[in-house]
C-alpha cells in the first residue's frame, strides 16, 4: 500500500486557539477513511488546514501528500494535485457564470500540471455528461455560482465539480447537512461513482447516516483535535448507539 | 451672492486668462459668439478653478490638480493625422461610423461620412459657430466654471442631427485622440439633437499618449426629443499623465429611453459630470458607471438627475475598483421637483477596495420636493471577499485570476446594462485588458 496522505503529530490553531493537537492520519491510494466526531472536535479545521484556507497557523507537524509537502503549497497549488474539498457550506458568487467558474478551475489545474487547456465546447460537453448524471439542470450552469440553489442543489454542484476535476483525494465536509434523504441519495451515488483505485476520501460526518450511503473502509474518532480510536465500518454503527460521550471525556 | 473673497489666483488660472485674452479673437464664431464667450469667461474668472470648498468639486480640488495652463492644441497636421488613424480600436471590426476628433479638431478626411442616413447630419462644431448658430450655452451645467471655462475656449467636435422617427442603425462613434508630444489643452464642444422618436447609439471614446500632461475639457450636450431612445456609450482611456474634464448635459423628453454608460480606465485625474433632465411622463434614464483605477489615478463622477415632472424614472449603478494609491469619487444628486410625482428614483454606488491605500468617496443625496414618490439610495465599500477567493482557489485557480474572476463578477452588472451584444464583448475586452495590468 502506498500512502497519498500522511499526517503526523499536526498541530493547528485559529486566532490563539489549538483546535488540532497532534493529529496522526495515513491514508492509502483507494481508501475511504471516515472522520466522525462531536461538535468543536476539529473535523472542519482538518479540512480547512488540509485545502490550505488562510488564517490557520499550523503549529507542528507535517503532512505529506503524494511524497511532497502539502502544507507547503498555496491552495491552488493543492488543488492543481490533486486535493479536493467538497464545502460544507459552499460559496455563492455572484456575476461568475457556474460554466465560467468550471471551464476556469479545470483550465487552470491543467495549465499548472503541464497539460493542454481544453476548448469551450470540450469542457461544455463534459460538463454536460456529468450534470446529466446528478440531475443537475443545464439552466443551472448558466446561473451565477451557487446563487438562489437550494441546499441540494449546492452540494449536487459540489459533486459535480468533483467529478469534473477528478481529483486524487476528495475530502468531504459534512456533505450530508442540509440534505434530505432523496438530495442524499443523489449526492451519495455520485460520490460513489467517483470510487477508484487510484483516488481516495476523506468523509467527514457528525452522523453514521452518510456511511450508509458511501461506505467507509475505515473509521476514525476525533475529538479535541485528536484521532481517538480507529476501527472499521462497524465503528460508525457502534458511535450511533453510544454517542460520542465517552471519547470527550477521554479528551478532557 | 456669495461674498467669499477669492484667494489669490493660481499660476494656472492666470494662464487661463491670459490665453483666453491671447486668442479670443481668433476663437470660431462672431460677435455675438464672442459675447457668449467673455460673458463664460467672466463667470469662471469669478469663481475660478473649483477647489474643495466648492460642494460639487469637494473631492477634486482642480486648483491643487491643475498646475498651469496649456496652449491651445494646434490643428492636426498631416503626422497628427497619421498618429490618430488607429485610435478607437477597441470598437475595431464592428459596423460603426467613426468621427475623429484629432487635438480638438473634427477631421472630415478621417472620419466615415459615406452613406449618411436619410435624416442624420454631421458637422464640424467650429462651421456651426462660424455661422453664429447657438451651440454654447448650457442649461443645467451654465453654473458650472469648468463647463464655463467650456464655452469660452470650445474650439471644435461634431453636431450630430436626427430628424424625427429615423432609427438609426449603426452606431456613431466618436474617437477623441490626442497625438502630440508636447502637452497641449483641448477644448471641445459636440451636440446631439435627436428627434421625436428617433433612436441612436453614440459612442465616445478618449485616449492620448501616456507620456504627456495634456489636458482635455469636453463636453456634449443632448437633446433627446420626446418618445427618442438613445444610448450612449463613454470610454475614458487617456494618457496616464492627463486631465480630462468632461461635461454632459442630456435633456430628456416625455415617454423617452436613455441609457448612459461610463467606463473609466485612464487619465491621472478625470472628472465626468453629468447633468440630466428628465421631462416628464414616461421618460426613463439609466446610468451605468465603471472606474477601474490604479496607480495614483483620480477619477471623479459627479451627477445630477433632475427629475422635472411627473412620472419618469431613473436607475443609476456605479462601481469602482480602485487599487494602489488610487481615488474614486462619486457624487450623486436626485432632484424631484415639486409636481414630480410618481417618480421612481434609485441610485447605488458600490466601491472595491484592492490596497490599503486605495480611496472611495461616495456621496448620494436625495433632494425630493414631492410627496408621492419612491426614491432610494445605497452606498457600499469593502475588499475583495477573502471567503470566495479562498474557496476559487481552493478548486485550482491561482490568487490573481481568482481576484480577477471577482473583480469582473463586480464589474459585470455594469457592462450587461449595455444593450448591444457587440458592444459589451468589446467593454469586456477592455476591462480583461486592465485586468491583464494588473498580473
Amino acid at each position: 500500500m502506498t500512502a497519498l496522505l500522511d499526517i503526523r503529530g499536526l498541530k493547528a490553531e485559529i486566532d490563539g486557539r489549538q483546535i488540532l493537537n497532534g493529529l496522526d492520519l495515513t491514508v492509502n491510494k483507494g481508501e475511504i477513511h471516515a472522520i466522525m466526531g462531536p461538535n468543536g472536535a476539529g473535523k472542519s479545521t482538518l479540512s480547512y488546514v488540509l485545502s490550505g484556507k488562510p488564517g490557520y497557523e499550523i503549529t507542528g507537524g507535517e503532512v505529506s501528500f503524494n511524497g511532497e509537502d502539502l502544507l507547503a503549497m498555496d491552495p491552488d497549488e493543492r488543488a492543481a494535485q490533486g486535493l479536493f474539498l467538497a464545502f460544507q457550506y459552499p460559496l455563492e458568487i455572484p456575476g461568475v457564470a457556474t460554466l465560467t467558474f468550471l471551464r476556469t478551475a479545470l483550465n487552470a489545474q491543467r495549465k499548472k500540471r503541464g497539460e493542454d487547456e481544453l476548448s469551450s465546447p470540450d469542457v461544455l460537453k463534459r460538463v454536460r455528461d456529468l450534470a446529466k448524471q446528478l440531475s443537475i439542470e443545464p439552466e443551472m450552469l448558466k446561473r451565477p455560482l451557487n446563487v438562489g440553489f437550494s441546499g441540494g442543489e449546492k452540494k449536487r454542484n459540489e459533486t459535480l465539480q468533483m467529478a469534473l476535476l477528478e481529483p486524487k483525494l476528495c475530502v468531504l465536509d459534512e456533505t450530508d447537512s442540509g440534505l434530505d434523504i432523496d438530495a442524499l441519495r443523489v449526492v451519495a451515488d455520485g460520490v460513489n461513482r467517483l470510487r477508484a483505485a487510484d483516488r481516495s476520501m476523506i468523509v467527514i460526518t457528525h452522523y453514521q447516516r452518510l456511511l450508509d450511503y458511501i461506505v467507509p473502509d475505515v473509521v476514525h474518532v476525533l475529538s479535541a483535535g485528536r484521532i481517538v480510536k480507529t476501527g472499521g465500518k462497524e465503528l460508525a454503527l457502534e458511535l450511533e448507539a453510544t454517542g460520542y460521550a465517552q471519547y470527550q471525556s477521554e479528551a478532557a | 451672492m456669495n461674498a467669499e473673497l477669492r484667494p489669490v489666483k493660481t499660476a494656472a488660472e492666470i494662464g487661463l486668462a491670459d490665453l483666453f485674452a491671447a486668442v479670443r479673437k481668433d476663437l470660431p464664431g462672431g460677435s455675438s459668439i464672442e459675447a457668449i464667450r467673455s460673458d463664460a469667461f467672466d463667470r469662471f474668472a469669478a469663481q475660478g478653478l473649483p477647489n474643495s470648498r466648492v460642494e460639487a468639486w469637494r473631492c477634486t480640488d482642480l486648483r491643487r490638480l491643475v498646475q498651469d495652463a496649456k496652449p491651445l492644441a494646434r490643428r492636426p497636421d498631416a503626422a497628427a493625422k497619421t498618429a490618430a488613424g488607429g485610435a478607437g480600436a477597441v470598437f475595431a471590426g464592428l459596423h460603426i461610423r467613426r468621427l475623429l476628433i484629432v487635438d480638438g479638431a473634427f477631421v472630415p478626411e478621417l472620419s466615415d461620412l459615406a452613406a449618411l442616413e436619410a435624416g442624420v447630419a454631421i458637422r464640424a462644431t467650429v462651421e456651426a459657430l462660424r455661422r453664429e448658430e447657438m451651440v454654447l450655452p448650457f442649461g443645467m451645467a451654465g453654473a458650472d466654471p469648468v463647463a464655463a471655462l467650456n464655452t469660452a475656449l470650445a474650439g471644435d467636435g461634431v453636431v450630430i442631427t436626427v430628424a424625427a422617427d429615423v432609427v438609426v442603425e449603426r452606431p456613431i462613434h466618436l474617437v477623441f485622440v490626442t497625438t502630440g508630444a508636447a502637452p497641449a489643452a483641448m477644448f471641445t464642444r459636440s451636440r446631439l439633437e435627436l428627434g421625436h422618436g428617433a433612436s441612436l447609439t453614440l459612442i465616445e471614446t478618449h485616449e492620448g499618449p501616456d507620456h504627456s500632461d495634456y489636458q482635455v475639457n469636453a463636453a456634449l450636450q443632448m437633446d433627446v426629443g420626446d418618445k427618442a431612445s438613445l444610448d450612449h456609450i463613454k470610454i475614458t482611456s487617456e494618457g496616464a499623465a492627463a486631465l480630462h474634464i468632461a461635461t454632459l448635459e442630456a435633456s430628456i423628453g416625455v415617454g423617452a429611453n436613455y441609457r448612459e454608460f461610463g467606463f473609466t480606465t485612464g487619465g491621472a485625474v478625470v472628472r465626468n459630470q453629468l447633468f440630466l433632465r428628465l421631462a416628464g411622463e414616461g421618460t426613463i434614464a439609466s446610468v451605468h458607471q465603471a472606474s477601474l483605477l490604479s496607480g495614483r489615478q483620480h477619477a471623479d463622477t459627479t451627477l445630477t438627475v433632475d427629475h422635472a415632472a411627473a412620472g419618469s424614472q431613473s436607475r443609476e449603478v456605479f462601481k469602482a475598483v480602485v487599487d494602489d494609491e488610487a481615488r474614486a469619487v462619486f457624487q450623486g444628486r436626485i432632484t424631484v421637483q415639486p409636481g414630480a410625482q410618481q417618480t421612481d428614483a434609485r441610485m447605488m454606488a458600490r466601491a472595491l477596495l484592492l490596497s490599503d491605500e486605495a480611496v472611495a468617496s461616495c456621496k448620494p443625496e436625495l433632494e425630493i420636493f414631492a410627496d408621492d414618490v419612491q426614491c432610494g439610495h445605497g452606498t457600499t465599500t469593502g475588499a475583495l471577499d477573502d471567503q470566495l477567493k479562498f474557496y476559487l482557489m481552493a478548486r485550482g485557480i491561482p490568487e490573481k485570476e481568482a481576484e480577477a474572476l471577482l473583480i469582473q463578477a463586480f464589474v459585470g452588472e455594469v457592462i450587461d446594462a449595455v444593450a448591444r451584444e457587440d458592444l459589451r464583448d468589446a467593454l469586456s475586452r477592455t476591462m480583461h485588458d486592465w485586468l491583464k495590468g494588473r498580473e
